[in-house]
């Protein structure tokens, strides 16, 4: 397989969140603000990628009943390992993620990645699809960030632009969440198939 | 190779191995990590005591202790000193009036019975509003973006009229004996963060549970005078 398109088929063409609509859950929650968004696409794609390399490492001594269970387990301590070391060294961005690190776990893209790509494929393609998905994740949760905290508080990475009083509240809640998100993938597909 | 068999003991064996291997890693990781966890929560519990109390040189997390709160909590006291004399206690309160959970803060009292200064440890309020807090009871500097724009055009192009609000948003340098620790809708002097009179109330909740503590125990501080309508005070909060 061709592993420049197989890297970047996780920014457009199989874009987790935009396309696949994977992991809405950390999409919707996170994304107030583009450092928000960023750190926990940057946290998902450390999971991902240890998690491709370990189901693409075992996938054959696993046996096919308890392929799903097992891989809940690798991911889930990838998980709580990212939580504890983001506790000890980076406790700010611990603090603002809080609760949604150990919802990576039920984080549809991980597993389906490892179910669908990492334990059909070698270790180096399972790396690199990893990479192309995390960062893609990443691009979409900064993108849906940045526009959320510039419509909502006048900042793009906590830069004020313009004072927060005429910021639009609703961009910081939720269901600023879903508006922003639902421009945003209409204007991508409509991008990609033009 | 082969996929291996889906048999009973090669499903059990392979679910044991992983969990096991799994389950080291992670004890030693957390082995690895206890300490700089630690480090960081103190390292936060410090900066935010030296925020709070004026200069200090004793270490104030030593000589922490409790103080039963009023619902079965326990506030924690730290006390600065500078030279061995009291210079300001650092008190740990929490209330639970908050829109989505607990506020936590730590407040900063003076000998006089002053508040100096606050930081919010931990809170749950909404993003925009209650998380305002932080910066709100503090007083108007450059760093306030949040109360006045100061910009008339922005007021002009979004017809904002800026209103005088009459009471104080600041707790700083206030003496909860003279000042009434209740937002203005309830009657009190300090102004609510707006639209979020709920994060306000457990705010001002949570200093004035600190207040009292401090002044229970105000006879164990030599210059603190004695202030004991704290009592009282507390039924505003029912």
């Amino acid at each position: 397989m061709n592993q420049w398109k197989n890297f970047t088929k996780g920014f457009f063409k199989d874009n987790p969140v935009f396309v696949m609509l994977l992991g809405m859950c950390p999409t919707l929650g996170v994304t107030s603000s583009a450092v928000n968004g960023l750190g926990m696409g940057l946290a998902t794609t450390f999971v991902l990628v240890m998690s491709n390399i370990v189901v693409a490492l075992v996938k054959n001594f696993i046996p096919e009943k308890v392929r799903i269970p097992s891989f809940i387990v690798i991911i889930a301590s990838f998980v709580t390992i990212v939580e504890m070391v983001m506790q000890a060294y980076l406790p700010a961005l611990f603090e603002a993620l809080g609760l949604f690190i150990p919802l990576i776990v039920v984080n549809c893209l991980v597993l389906g990645r490892a179910e669908a790509f990492a334990s059909k494929n070698t270790l180096g393609s399972s790396i690199v699809d990893g990479l192309g998905m995390g960062l893609g994740f990443s691009m979409a949760l900064t993108m849906l960030g940045a526009v959320r905290e510039l419509l909502g508080s006048g900042m793009i990475f906590g830069l004020t632009l313009y004072p927060e009083d005429y910021g639009m509240l609703i961009f910081v809640l939720a269901p600023g969440a879903f508006i922003a998100l639902g421009y945003l993938t209409a204007f991508i597909n409509r991008v990609r198939k033009a | 190779m082969g996929k291996t068999v889906s048999s009973l003991s090669n499903m059990a064996l392979t679910l044991i191995i992983i969990t096991l291997v799994a389950g080291a890693s992670l004890g030693y990781i957390y082995k690895l990590t206890e300490g700089p966890i630690a480090v960081a929560k103190e390292q936060k519990q410090q900066e935010a005591i030296r925020l709070v109390v004026p200069d200090f040189d004793n270490n104030p997390a030593q000589e922490m202790y409790k103080i039963p709160g009023p619902d079965g909590d326990s506030l924690k006291v730290f006390p600065a000193k500078k030279d061995g004399i009291n210079v300001g206690v650092a008190i740990e309160s929490i209330s639970h009036k908050g829109f989505g959970g607990d506020v936590k803060i730590m407040v900063g009292i003076l000998p006089d019975g002053t508040i100096y200064n606050y930081q919010v440890l931990e809170h749950k309020e909404t993003p925009g509003l209650g998380t305002k807090m932080a910066t709100w009871f503090k007083p108007s500097g450059e760093e306030d973006m949040s109360k006045a724009s100061g910009n008339t055009f922005f007021d002009w192009l979004f017809g904002i009229k800026s209103e005088g609000t009459g009471g104080t948003t600041s707790i700083v340098g206030i003496d909860p004996a003279e000042t009434e620790l209740k937002v203005s809708a309830d009657g009190g002097d300090i102004d609510a963060i707006t639209a979020a009179t709920i994060s306000s109330r457990a705010f001002l909740d949570a200093v004035q549970k600190a207040w009292n503590a401090y002044n229970k125990n105000a006879d164990s501080y030599s210059s603190a005078t004695t202030k004991n309508n704290s009592s009282e005070r507390e039924t505003k909060d029912q």
